[in-house]
């Protein structure tokens, strides 16, 4: 398993499977896998620990955290909610993949000034709060000119990190955290779900506990990271998982070789991440010296501006590159381009998905100038074709062997090659949401993510009386809202998911007099 | 920004009406009066006037313009700049139009320092603080109903 796909969330291994003669006190029995929907009375057959909470939330990633903030704001004490995670922090996951993929805590995001996990308002937006905590006018005039003659301005990842710190702090986040790795969420006769946690090992009498709760919010981030199939079938044949590296995976040993020792790397992929490793590689020619040669494949290859569908869908690009500010174009998280999302079903919204969406990076003038000058060095070559087969020569490098745009065939060795296509893995790779489409009615929507209403509900998971199952994150990319996969998607989610349990009871109404006397109470850092 | 065509005139109307007015009703009194003669009665009916024909011009025209615009944009956003700046035609075609309807002319500097200081504090306050009292707005396009 690991050797084929990285598994963002960690799941844990198969559980062996149960003897149906001597079924295991306080585990999950055939009966209970075997039905979708459970009694009380054959979850206290297994003798599984059951608690009691109105919601769970699964994950305990930035979607967790973002729900379980406005909860609290909402007035929802802590005592009502279960965060199931195995996690330290939420921003654990997130941290890891953007430090891999080369944006350490100093370096900046691609994400708005005023996408604010730690703040449902987005004001005062990150933009402000560096610029007072640093005494410069610079990022303020940065927001008031962009993007017309400045770069989007961007948080560090460590802005992010420490306002999430502070936030968790303020509203008692920890005080809903249970630990411990969610195996699969069934429908419960009589209304509601039970949400089985594999806690720790030794942390309870029990391998397994329950929570059987009215609501369950689902937020576990990347079902999983994929490798390119060729680079996958690569790895496996020759037992290389050296020189065959994924960008979300750690491979700074290969940074080191190339300091080392006159090497060339293939970089495949054109969106954001393959720009961060560009950048590494750039600079670690240019200040350490590493005799560095860059071959950089592009499937698709963007030599200027391209037209997406007429005179108002024109997206810039060049040298390979479609040049766009965040992962969506910015209309798409609040303006029109939401609201026509909003209003498409099926192969309309799949449609739009696809014109609006391709690889792209951001235009920065720093990656622009950095370009210009590798290029005339001579040393980063563009290749524009599609892989064909990966193989290793004589001399242990690797062999692309490349269908070039002009339909040649062409063969390029390469020391190192460098996966920075970020192909996302199926729903199904992640195993909760697989029981869901099995067991729950969950199903797909037309990109084949997981199905949610306008609401994020899951669409045909209710469990009558009162049940529900929310989820956000990058999981539900293809529903009634683009920007999922983004801190201001998931503040969008989390208000969306609390406006209906407000209608339900389950809490108070983010009115306008809340929302002032919640913004006042967040601004001095005072608890909900 | 990345409003809608209603969001854009929803906002408009509403910040004018709940910034542009109380300021507008402050900062009269505060304007040089037409060669001294002037009475602040006058003064104000011409500063209302002028907010009135903000929001009309804007409606009417203005708006629809921008809109348009924003539809070249591959990002259908408005830069905040685009948002302070507009001010300028804005302000212009509003100087043109000013004297058909008001009863007693204001001085140039009378006018540029209302429009622009009402213009700003609507700018400042939808990029920021609207969002405390309208946690929706930024998701919604600029609608506030």
């Amino acid at each position: 398993m690991e050797q084929q796909s990285i598994i963002v969330q960690s799941n844990e291994l198969a559980a062996p499977i149960p003897d149906p003669d001597r079924p295991t006190p306080g585990d999950l029995n055939p009966e209970l896998l075997g039905t979708s929907v459970w009694t009380d009375d054959a979850v206290a057959r297994a003798q599984i620990p059951v608690f009691d909470v109105p919601l769970v939330t699964v994950g305990g990633c930035i979607g967790s955290f973002v729900l379980v903030d406005l909860l609290r704001i909402c007035g929802v004490p802590t005592n009502q909610i279960r965060t199931l995670t195995n996690l330290d922090v939420p921003w654990q996951t997130y941290e890891y993949l953007t430090r891999v993929s080369q944006i350490p805590r100093t370096e900046r995001l691609r994400s708005d000034a005023t996408g604010m996990p730690d703040n449902i308002w987005g004001f005062p937006s990150y933009a402000l709060r560096e610029a007072a905590k640093e005494k410069t006018i610079a990022p303020l005039f940065n927001v008031l000119v962009e993007p017309i003659f400045t770069d989007y301005w961007t948080p560090r990842a460590g802005t992010a990190f420490e306002g999430m710190e502070k936030e968790a702090r303020r509203i008692g986040f920890a005080e809903t955290l249970a630990k411990g790795q969610v195996r699969l969420v069934r429908r419960r006769h009589g209304g509601g779900y039970y949400t089985i946690l594999t806690p720790p090992p030794g942390a309870t009498p029990t391998r397994r506990i329950a929570y059987r709760s009215r609501f369950v919010h689902i937020a576990v981030g990347y079902p999983g990271l994929r490798f390119l199939p060729d680079l996958q079938d690569y790895r496996q044949r020759y037992q290389d998982w050296t020189h065959v590296v994924n960008a979300y995976e750690p491979h700074e040993q290969v940074y080191e070789e190339l300091k080392r020792r006159p090497c060339v790397v293939m970089v495949r992929g054109g969106g954001i991440v393959a720009s961060r490793v560009l950048q590494r590689l750039m600079e670690d020619r240019w200040n350490h010296r590493a005799p560095t040669t860059v071959v950089h494949l592009f499937r698709t290859f963007i030599s200027g501006t391209q037209d997406r569908g007429g005179p108002f869908w024109r997206r810039k690009g060049g040298n390979g590159w479609a040049y766009q500010g965040f992962n969506w174009p910015k209309g798409a998280w609040g303006g029109q381009l939401k609201e026509s999302f909003e209003k498409l079903e099926g192969d309309e919204r799949a449609n739009l998905y696809k014109k609006l969406g391709g690889t792209h990076t951001p235009k920065r003038k720093l990656w622009q100038q950095q370009m210009a000058r590798a290029r005339a060095e001579g040393w980063y070559h563009t290749v524009h074709g599609t892989v064909e087969q990966v193989g290793r020569n004589e001399h242990r490098q690797v062999v692309s062997r490349i269908k070039l745009a002009n339909g040649s065939m062409q063969d390029i060795v390469a020391d190192f090659v460098i996966d920075a296509t970020g192909l996302e893995g199926d729903l199904r790779d992640h195993r909760i949401m697989a029981d869901l489409l099995d067991h729950s009615g969950a199903g797909r929507n037309p990109m084949g993510r997981l199905d949610v209403e306008r609401t994020f509900e899951v669409r045909g998971t209710r469990c009558e009386p009162g049940g529900r199952i929310y989820a956000s994150g990058s999981m539900t990319l293809g529903g009634y809202y683009a920007g999922v996969d983004s801190f201001l998607g998931l503040q969008y989610a989390a208000l969306q998911i609390v406006d209906d349990l407000a209608a339900q009871g389950f809490c108070a109404r983010l009115g306008m007099s809340r929302s002032m006397g919640q913004w006042w109470r967040w601004a001095r850092n005072r608890p909900v | 920004m990345t409003p809608t065509f209603i969001g854009r005139i929803q906002t408009r109307l509403f910040l004018l009406l709940v910034i542009g007015l109380p300021w507008t009703i402050i900062a009269t009194p505060l304007l040089p009066r037409h060669l001294g003669v002037g009475t602040l009665g006058g003064l104000y009916a011409t500063t209302f006037t002028a907010l009135i024909l903000m929001g009309v011009l804007g409606v009417v025209i203005w708006e629809p313009l921008y809109h348009l615009g924003q539809q070249f944009r591959w990002e259908k956003d408005w830069p905040t700049l685009f948002g302070l700046i507009t001010v300028i035609p804005e302000a212009i075609l509003l100087w043109a139009v000013l004297p058909a309807y008001e009863t007693s002319p204001a001085s140039g500097w009378t006018f540029l320092f209302h429009i622009f200081s009402t213009w700003v504090l609507i700018w400042l306050f939808a990029i920021g603080p609207i969002k405390i009292f309208l946690v929706r707005y930024r998701f919604r396009g600029g609608r506030v109903l």
